[in-house]
């Protein structure tokens, strides 16, 4: 499925915000660019080719190439440093935002790529949601935080945000324990309220992706299991790539796993993050092809 | 439960070992600082009340609302207040935008280049100028060489050379209240969607804007108590000045005086005749402005500080 590199073709397959809520849009109705065949449960939606990050002089991590299905939920593991976290960064983009960051390699987004120069990242943000490791609520009400993505979206209807803000909120499992104090500030909640909060607002703006950065590791095993619930819950509807230090949380959640280390060039002394192995998460954890990932699954290593 | 002494139980002692000299003696010499530090400001401020005390117990509504007069029993500092408010809105007017503009740039959207930087540090340098220095600057270029647009010798030439003086002050204090605005507010509204401008519209500025005024308010006071540049712009500093009246324009391009001119212009006089009482009386009623702005300043704060 992949497209020629034409840019007049690119542009056109990433259109304008769809107005309509993907939720009830049946996949049939989606158009893929070879047409026809059926959206399988393994649909591709992200197609990694080649890809390397460069922070200046130091390549974070290299040749990475792995395809993540639609709908499912893909883990990505291993050691601090290992560069998971910043292939993470890679699928919204939001690696541009440091500055030195050099993306080489292809990463296709249903075919098209995203870091194509006709894209617009503030477009792949609005399509492709993110959930960082610290709860980041903004200094503002509840109501605030979920609307401000659909606001900047463009609607401007008030029933309209109250109907978003409401449906977020219930597909993050807050709606219950906010909609007293919906125009409370944000700050008042606990650490996991604010992340399923984080998860409200993302999910506001109608992505198709979720990208969850260690969502987590702040928050404590109660908070963590309604986490893990919660994106059981909506992984029917969303994507979800989540990059996790927990390995149990990984075989608890996802469908799929790639396992990264970090390899240490002996003569400059440089870590650079690779990609081992990418499988069926029951195969990580239970039968690896690698040595080097049985070794990490079993906690002999990293 | 058992009573057991400080001096130990088997070969654990937790007893005090010995006397902490250095650190006694550390802990004194820093009392001593805030201590004379905190005379030295009391005297001052005593000074002056004792001073100035004798004109605003007896006639502090005439002195305030009187205009400079060559007979010190009805000299009072009217034109001196009005100037240093006409000053301060300009002041407001120019410095802040232009200050806090700079900052969100430089902050928000310059790229972090070596000629960035270099900016910066050298923002940060101008702060440190003598404001003599400012107000040659301000006789250069406002006063000389924009003489057409400000009137020469203005309310307009010496509001801009404040706000030169002031700008870099401005531009570093709301730099420092938009650097304390967490990276996760800025890159939770980016992941949304959001374009950088959205990002500091809705986000970033009404988070650091409590910072940013406490700042920029601090700023004003300092530009508020400044005679140095005043005097070479060439503020009204002599005993008669009627003053600018009338339209708005005829104001902004009419000669000007200001507080610490008022106080200047009193000081020098000869003593005996009771100027150097006015000069005390009007440096209380400068100095509680001052207190009123850092105290409004303060108030800002506490009400609206984010923390985080």
């Amino acid at each position: 499925m992949r497209l020629s590199p034409d840019p007049s073709i690119t542009t056109a397959a990433l259109p304008a915000r769809r107005q309509v809520n993907f939720g009830m849009m049946h996949p049939e109705t989606r158009t893929k660019p070879e047409g026809g065949a059926p959206p399988s449960a393994d649909e591709v939606i992200f197609d990694v080719v080649d890809l390397s990050v460069r922070y200046g002089g130091f390549t974070a991590v290299r040749d990475v190439a792995l395809q993540i299905n639609r709908r499912q939920i893909t883990a990505m593991i291993g050691p601090s440093g290992c560069g998971k976290s910043t292939v993470l960064r890679c699928f919204n983009r939001m690696n541009d935002l440091i500055e030195i960051a050099r993306v080489d390699g292809r990463i296709l987004f249903h075919g098209v790529d995203l870091y194509d120069p006709a894209v617009d990242p503030v477009e792949v943000r609005r399509r492709i949601g993110m959930v960082f490791q610290k709860p980041n609520p903004f200094p503002k009400s509840i109501y605030d935080n979920v609307a401000f993505g659909p606001k900047v979206a463009g609607t401007r209807d008030k029933a309209e945000l109250d109907d978003i803000v409401e449906q977020s909120l219930q597909k993050a499992a807050l709606w219950d324990e906010v909609k007293d104090r919906i125009d409370d500030n944000a700050y008042g909640l606990s650490g996991g309220q604010q992340q399923r909060l984080c998860i409200a607002r993302a999910l506001a703006v109608d992505p198709e992706v979720l990208l969850m950065d260690e969502p987590c590791s702040a928050l404590d095993p109660i908070a963590t299991a309604r986490i893990e619930d919660l994106m059981q819950q909506i992984k029917d509807e969303y994507t979800i790539v989540i990059v996790t230090h927990n390995m149990q949380q990984a075989a608890r959640v996802s469908d799929r796993t790639a396992f990264f280390v970090t390899e240490v060039n002996e003569e400059s002394d440089r870590r650079t993050g690779v990609l081992v192995e990418y499988d069926h998460t029951d195969v990580i954890f239970s039968n690896p092809s690698d040595e080097r990932t049985e070794q990490y699954v079993t906690g002999r290593f990293g | 439960m058992a009573v057991t002494t400080v001096a130990g139980v088997g070969d654990v002692s937790l007893a005090r070992r010995g006397h902490d000299v250095k650190g006694r003696l550390f802990h004194l010499l820093v009392v001593l600082s805030v201590v004379l530090a905190f005379v030295i400001l009391a005297a001052l401020v005593w000074d002056m009340i004792a001073g100035g005390e004798s004109v605003l117990t007896e006639r502090l509504w005439s002195f305030l609302t009187s205009g400079l007069n060559s007979d010190p029993e009805l000299a009072g500092v009217w034109q001196g207040v009005k100037g240093t408010l006409q000053l301060s809105i300009i002041v407001v007017a120019v410095a802040f935008p232009l200050g806090i503009g700079s900052a969100i740039y430089i902050e928000e959207y310059a790229s972090d280049s070596r000629l960035t930087r270099f900016i910066s540090v050298n923002i940060r340098n101008l702060a440190g100028v003598p404001s003599i220095v400012f107000g040659l600057l301000g006789l250069a270029i406002f006063v000389q060489a924009l003489g057409g647009v400000t009137g020469g010798r203005t309310v307009i030439a010496g509001g801009l050379t404040l706000s030169a003086l002031v700008l870099p002050i401005v531009i570093i204090t709301s730099q420092e209240a938009l650097r304390a605005v967490p990276s996760g507010i800025r890159v939770g509204a980016l992941a949304l969607g959001a374009t950088r401008w959205e990002t500091t519209r809705h986000h970033v500025l009404p988070a650091a804007l409590p910072g940013i005024l406490t700042g920029n308010v601090l700023a004003l006071a300092r530009a508020a108590g400044e005679a140095a540049p005043l005097l070479l712009v060439g503020a009204v500093s002599g005993v008669f000045f009627v003053g600018a009246q009338g339209t708005l324009e005829q104001i902004l391009h009419g000669r000007f005086t200001a507080m610490p001119m008022v106080i200047f212009s009193w000081a020098r006089l000869p003593a005996g005749q009771g100027w150097n009482v006015l000069a005390a009386a009007a440096s209380l009623v400068l100095l509680v402005l001052i207190f009123v702005m850092n105290g409004f300043a303060i108030w800002l704060r506490n009400r609206y500080e984010q923390r985080w």
